[in-house]
């Protein structure tokens, strides 16, 4: 089912380096809410500097499996994982992991644009403040401008950095979160169906982002749009009622996918 | 819907929304809307009617205590007189008396002591005080405004009537006479009667004020809130952001809400029981009647706390964590900002709740008689609401006007905390 065999997995995990160069693999990852189980046994890895979409019906699991490569299923009472995912060479679920340090490495867009009610500036510089990334008014200054300018979104706000990020339109706040994002220096960033509030224009100004995010970035997104997939990824993961049915290279997966209910999910035969 | 259906016709579904029946529905169906606000608008009017009704009532009895009948006097004074290094020991009586003397020149020597009732007994220490504050009045004459007793007070005011029989009211002919020769000498005067707010509790009604209870109630307040705002906020934060859901937690949450709903005297004998009796606190002090106000407040601020933080949106927290930000800066540099306006509204409105608080406040002794403002939280006190329960229970006819203006200072003070909370809803409100 997987693109490799649970045997490479172990091997390349072995050599703490991989030929592929994998940035997260998940290994029989399993979540329950309560009582009910979410995810079957995925095993998924991620690819460096690489875009990976995930598809697949609603309810299947992608934003869950999503949650579970930053740790942000923890604030969900009742949820848990079991299984191992590793950033690199660390288990992220090992007791031992510092959850800030990890949410600093592994970034995350979500659904609906959330800017917090701040300026603009400080939505952008509060991430850089608590991790002291900028010693100086003029390091964060800095910051915040290559942020904005690799979302985007500096031209259209750079007159008006301390006015609230609340105000800015669907499409920029959503802009706005990503160079929140990337003001980390993250190394993985994951978003959740960033494009579903906004319209074909914004839309498209987002893609060209990921785009070109990806040079120094490792992107994991989830989509409902095939088209989107196609457009954005360079691998894409087919997840179906909590199980992962297919991984593979995108244009494979949109022309000759190797399980059939990839076929029938991309020809629009359920979902 | 198509244009056809505009005109009598049945729609493609099946449905005719120009029925008799239809029709009707939807008429009935604007009639409750109507039937809501005209049973919405009844009740305000009952409301605001009750409220008027109450506050007319109150200015109606009370205006009178916010003037005082005074009577100026001229006094002259020298160093022969009062020693400046020793004011408080000089004859202050036989001064104050003589200078009265001198308003009615031909005063027969027996009628004397039923003229000095007239004034103010303290009208001495008053004269003293403002001497002791203002030493120039030392050399020269100086006019001060002296009290009308509280009978005095009332004739003029038209609270004694002249038509009763002699024998049955506090002021005889012979002093009614002297005050309207008073009056028609321009002595006499009702200016605002500031002694209401600046003076301490007095037995006589003329010297009675609020100063006393006023600064009670702001001791108690302060100790209040000191103490219930950062521990009902701790409390709120644990239970709402760090608190398993379990059994404990669970059992923690009924008590609050519980705490919330037990009567305030309760509050008061626990007061008495613990503070006083088990940890020997003074009585009537102010930081007695904080501490009971807080225990009271406690429940129902961690329980409006915990609504406000849990009406951050869930989108703050996790783009507060997905940057990476640890729990107590999430909680601190994001949700409690955002829940802050409504902490403060439900901290400020179960302070004025406190402000108005009677029975714990009488169970730990603040309605002790003090004549003189506290001087911090360790000093014997009362607070507003005592000292309306302590002058509504007074004989004397002045008492029941202050009674009443003491109630309106006391809605003052409620409607301008109020009025604050108000406005920093208002102000710091934030959409999202
Ligand atoms: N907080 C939660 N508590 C309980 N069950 C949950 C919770 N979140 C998700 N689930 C369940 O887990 C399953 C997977 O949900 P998930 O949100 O991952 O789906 P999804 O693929 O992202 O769907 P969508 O495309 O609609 O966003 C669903 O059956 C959902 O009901
Ligand atoms: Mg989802």
């Amino acid at each position: 089912m997987n693109i490799m065999s649970e045997a490479a997995v172990e091997k390349a995990l072995d050599k703490k380096m991989s030929t592929v160069n994998f940035k997260m693999v998940g290994k029989d990852v399993s979540v329950y809410y309560g009582e009910k189980r979410a995810l079957f046994d995925v095993n998924l890895n991620v690819r460096k500097n690489t875009v990976t979409a995930l598809i697949g019906p609603s309810g299947c699991g992608k934003s869950t499996f999503l949650r579970t490569l930053n740790r942000m299923n923890d604030t969900i009472e009742g949820c848990r994982v079991v299984g191992k995912i590793t950033l690199d060479t660390d288990d992220i679920y090992d007791p031992t992991v510092d959850v800030v340090e990890l949410r600093a490495r592994v970034g995350m867009v979500f659904q609906k644009p959330n800017p917090f009610p701040k300026s603009i500036y400080e939505n952008i510089a509060y991430g850089p403040r608590i991790h002291g990334l900028a010693r100086h008014k003029a390091d964060m200054d800095e910051i915040v401008e290559n942020s904005l300018q690799k979302a985007g979104l500096w031209n259209e706000v750079k007159d008006r950095l301390q006015e609230p990020g609340t105000g800015l339109s669907g499409g920029q706040q959503q802009r706005l979160c990503i160079a929140r994002a990337v003001a980390v220096s993250p190394e993985v960033i994951l978003m959740d169906e960033p494009c579903s509030a906004l319209d074909p224009i914004a839309t498209a100004k987002v893609e060209e982002l990921i785009h070109e995010l990806r040079s120094n970035f490792t992107i994991v997104i989830v989509t409902h749009s095939m088209q989107q997939a196609a457009r954005v990824s360079q691998r894409t993961a087919m997840f179906h009622l909590g199980n992962l049915v297919e991984e593979n290279e995108t244009d494979k997966m949109f022309t000759n996918p190797d399980d059939q209910r990839t076929q029938d999910y991309i020809m629009g035969r359920f979902g | 819907m198509s244009s056809a259906a505009i005109t009598d016709t049945v729609s493609p579904a099946g449905v005719n929304w120009h029925s008799d029946e239809m029709k009707a529905r939807r008429k009935a169906r604007y009639a409750a809307d109507r039937r809501l606000q005209i049973y919405g608008i009844i009740a305000i009017t009952f409301a605001l009617g009750f409220l008027a009704i109450l506050v007319g009532s109150l200015s109606f009895t009370g205006y009178k205590a916010f003037t005082q009948t005074v009577a100026t006097v001229e006094i002259v004074l020298s160093t022969a007189k009062v020693d400046p290094a020793n004011i408080g020991e000089a004859d202050w009586r036989g001064i104050v008396r003589g200078a009265l003397r001198g308003l009615v020149p031909d005063m027969k020597r027996s009628e004397e002591r039923k003229f000095f009732e007239m004034f103010t007994s303290s009208a001495p220490f008053l004269v003293r005080d403002a001497v002791v504050a203002d030493p120039s009045k030392l050399t020269g004459k100086s006019s001060f405004a002296i009290p009308m007793a509280d009978p005095v007070d009332q004739l003029a005011k038209a609270g004694i009537s002249r038509d009763v029989p002699e024998n049955q009211r506090r002021i005889n002919d012979k002093q009614i006479g002297i005050y309207d020769q008073l009056v028609a000498n321009g002595v006499i005067s009702t200016p605002f009667n500031w002694g209401l707010f600046f003076n301490a509790d007095s037995r006589f009604p003329e010297l009675a004020g609020l100063a006393g209870a006023i600064s009670g109630s702001f001791w108690s307040l302060l100790v209040c809130f000191l103490i219930s705002f950062p521990i009902g906020i701790a409390a709120a934060i644990y239970l709402e952001e760090f608190a398993p859901k379990n059994r404990i937690t669970d059992l923690i949450e009924v008590n609050i809400n519980n705490l919330a709903a037990v009567p305030s005297v309760v509050f008061g004998l626990l007061g008495l029981a613990v503070f006083l009796g088990w940890m020997g606190l003074p009585r009537s002090a102010p930081l007695v009647g904080g501490l009971v106000l807080a225990l009271m407040t406690l429940p129902t601020l961690i329980i409006v706390t915990r609504v406000s933080l849990k009406s951050v949106p869930s989108s703050i927290r996790e783009a507060a964590l997905g940057v990476g930000a640890s729990k107590h800066e999430m909680i601190f540099h994001h949700i409690l900002p955002l829940a802050m306006p409504t902490v403060m509204t439900g901290a400020i409105i179960s302070l004025a709740r406190a402000l108005g608080e009677t029975a714990p406040l009488l169970l730990i002794g603040m309605n002790a008689f003090i004549t003189s403002p506290p001087e911090g939280v360790f000093a014997a006190s009362t607070a507003l609401p005592t000292q309306i329960y302590i002058w509504a229970d007074s004989p004397e006819r002045g008492f029941v006007s202050r009674t009443s203006a003491a109630i309106l200072v006391l809605l003052a003070f409620l409607v301008l905390m109020n009025g604050i909370a108000i406005f920093l809803r208002q102000r710091f409100e934030r959409r999202w």
